[in-house]
């Protein structure tokens, strides 16, 4: 660099103006002025709402008070992570969150996959459409409606307890029994997300070679056969990627579901990291601890994500970032 | 096509009842919800097991939902909501996405590296709490506008449409003396609509559903969203009944099912519109999955 500055200073004046700092930066202005008037509300958008909160988790470190705000508040090292760590309700926690995202994983991983092998079977296009056009209908109802449906399918003389009476069972109330919760969590957000998640595998089986079923009927492959050894080996690249994102949100269980359906009853197998911080912040209004217990979930967050990236880019030359 | 054998053909029946099946376990729920919002509350609770049709089709359920002057402000700020949130959404995501797809910007990793970030992290519950307090915006509708006023995940679907324009059509407009502005929403907006009209899609939606900032960020009950209405009653079963509601017996009639008939009434307009756009929703995933 420092060779082709004292070239071009013999050579031309005009082109070491070129290599400074500053002439970039005003030709740089200059060109994009526009586009740079056009972003400041964006900038503004991520400063305001993304990057002022972030010092905001100082208060983890702090004993917060509101009267004295996030600057007056007086820091206490890491004591709020000595208490979460030593909290009585810690390894349930703990616990709690990834069982509830492992069996999500466990479950709800291969649904998807398998409807979109079976899918992809049917001959008839239009009834393909009409049952596709169904599956992901779940997808876009909110949250508080599929709870609430839950909830009153889920009372003693609801529809859940009218199909286990119809079994041989008892009615009990289904949502009060902690037993139940994760199997509720879980068949739930398979009905809720595997229309939607197959999209995708769809998308993947439409870009198989279509010569490669030609060749795998002439050697007397039957249906079996040929969605085992062409179909699914052709969308295994799709299936190894969206394994490895997906485990890299392993600890990363959302509060909003989980507030929706548990209750005291249910705290023992329900209540996960992320209900734990709204409730220890925004109920019991404990803000530095509740900031704690969040910053220490980010952080295995943002690990895990790294981790499983890094792999993926080793495995499958496919990343995030 | 070829002859299909036994096996192949009981593979097929297996398929389509497999597949009928879940065409009813998808469609069904919502079905049964409707049926019993049709009913009166006695006889639902003596009814057992699959509703087929209303038990007596009575709309008592429904006017005396909307006798209810939470679930009426309810709609009124969500549309609200809907009706201010989303051009701005939209208008900031597409300046957002454009200036990410910019070329000759010079510091173009650290902007990326600038807005990219906030998808991993942020500053949590609390913290954001604080800090909608401290801007002021407590208790007010702008508190579930402006934060995730942006989706980066719909930018980036925004700027995979943009890099799509040919660049010999925004370097044409330079040349003729336009800015990026104009090229922006002049030359390149009119390009990618069907993106655009998808991300829109997302967004209404994604306001029509929420309901957690709602609980978070607002105080009075006048201003909660039609979804956090429906929380407050289905699921915390507060009571909301007013002087506002007749007292001619049509509580009790209706007491269960009422709670059936606002299920369908803040789902309607999303179970309405599906079979018309549902198409385009999808288009949205492939367009995220080329790159996502």
């Amino acid at each position: 660099m420092k060779n082709l500055t004292t070239k071009n200073l013999s050579t031309n004046s005009q082109k070491v103006r070129t290599q400074t700092l500053s002439y970039r930066i005003k030709k740089d202005f200059m060109r994009n002025k526009y586009l740079y008037l056009m972003f400041i509300p964006v900038a503004l958008y991520f400063i305001l709402f993304c990057y002022k909160p972030m010092y905001g988790i100082v208060i983890a470190f702090k004993h917060f008070s509101p009267t004295k705000g996030i600057h007056g508040s007086p820091w206490v090292g890491f004591d709020n992570f000595r208490r979460f760590f030593g909290d009585y309700h810690f390894t349930r926690l703990i616990r709690n969150t990834f069982l509830i995202s492992l069996y999500s994983i466990l479950w709800g991983f291969p649904v998807p996959i398998i409807f979109a092998l079976m899918l992809d079977e049917l001959r008839n296009i239009r009834f393909k459409k009409v049952v596709q056009t169904c599956s992901y209908l779940p997808h876009f109802i909110s949250l508080v409606v599929v709870c609430s449906m839950i909830h009153q399918f889920s009372m003693t003389n609801g529809l859940f307890n009218d199909i286990i009476v119809l079994f041989g069972g008892e009615r009990t109330p289904i949502l009060q029994n902690p037993k139940n919760f994760r199997t509720i969590y879980v068949a739930s957000g398979i009905w809720q997300e595997f229309g939607w998640n197959s999209i995708i595998y769809l998308a993947a089986l439409a870009g198989v070679d279509q010569e490669l079923y030609e060749a795998a009927r002439i050697d007397g492959a039957g249906r079996w056969a040929q969605v085992w050894h062409v179909s699914l080996p052709g969308i295994a690249p799709t299936i190894v990627m969206l394994f490895i994102l997906r485990m890299g949100r392993i600890l990363n269980v959302g509060a909003q579901k989980i507030l929706l359906l548990y209750n005291p009853a249910t705290y023992s197998t329900a209540d996960v990291i992320s209900t734990y911080v709204y409730r220890k912040g925004m109920i019991n209004g404990d803000m530095s601890y509740s900031t704690a217990v969040n910053l220490f979930n980010s952080v295995i967050n943002v690990i895990f994500l790294v981790a499983t990236n890094y792999i993926s880019k080793k495995v499958s030359d496919i990343s995030m970032f | 096509m070829t002859r299909r054998s036994t096996g192949e053909k009981i593979f097929d029946a297996f398929n389509i009842i497999f597949m009928i099946l879940v065409i009813f376990i998808t469609v069904y729920p919502f079905y049964y919800v409707i049926c019993a919002s049709l009913s009166e509350t006695a006889q639902l609770l003596t009814h057992r097991g699959l509703l087929f049709k209303p038990l007596n089709t009575t709309f008592g359920a429904y006017k005396l939902t909307f006798s209810y002057p939470m679930v009426r402000s309810g709609y009124k700020n969500t549309l609200f909501v809907i009706a201010v949130g989303v051009p701005i959404n939209m208008i900031l995501t597409i300046i957002c996405a454009y200036v990410m797809a910019a070329e000759d910007v010079l510091y173009k990793n650290f902007i990326i590296a600038f807005i990219m970030f906030t998808m991993f992290f942020s500053g949590g519950l609390v913290p954001n709490f604080l800090n909608i307090r401290s801007l002021g915006l407590y208790n007010s509708l702008w508190a579930l506008i402006l934060p995730g006023a942006i989706s980066v995940y719909n930018a980036i679907i925004i700027k995979t449409a943009i890099e799509g324009v040919p660049d010999s059509l925004s370097e044409a407009a330079y040349i003729d003396g336009a800015n990026d502005i104009i090229i922006l929403f002049k030359v390149i907006v009119p390009l990618i609509v069907p993106t655009l009209a998808v991300i829109t899609l997302y967004y209404t939606v994604g306001h029509w559903n929420a309901w957690f900032s709602a609980v978070l960020y607002l105080k009075d009950n006048t201003k909660l969203p039609i979804q956090a209405v429906m929380r407050a009653i289905l699921i915390e079963n507060k009571s909301v009944t007013t002087k506002a509601v007749a007292d001619d017996g049509s509580l009790d009639r209706f007491a269960e099912t009422i709670k059936y008939a606002l299920i369908v009434v803040g789902t309607v307009p999303i179970l309405v519109s599906y079979p018309f756009i549902q198409r385009y929703f999808v288009e949205g995933v492939m367009i995220g999955a080329v790159k996502g």
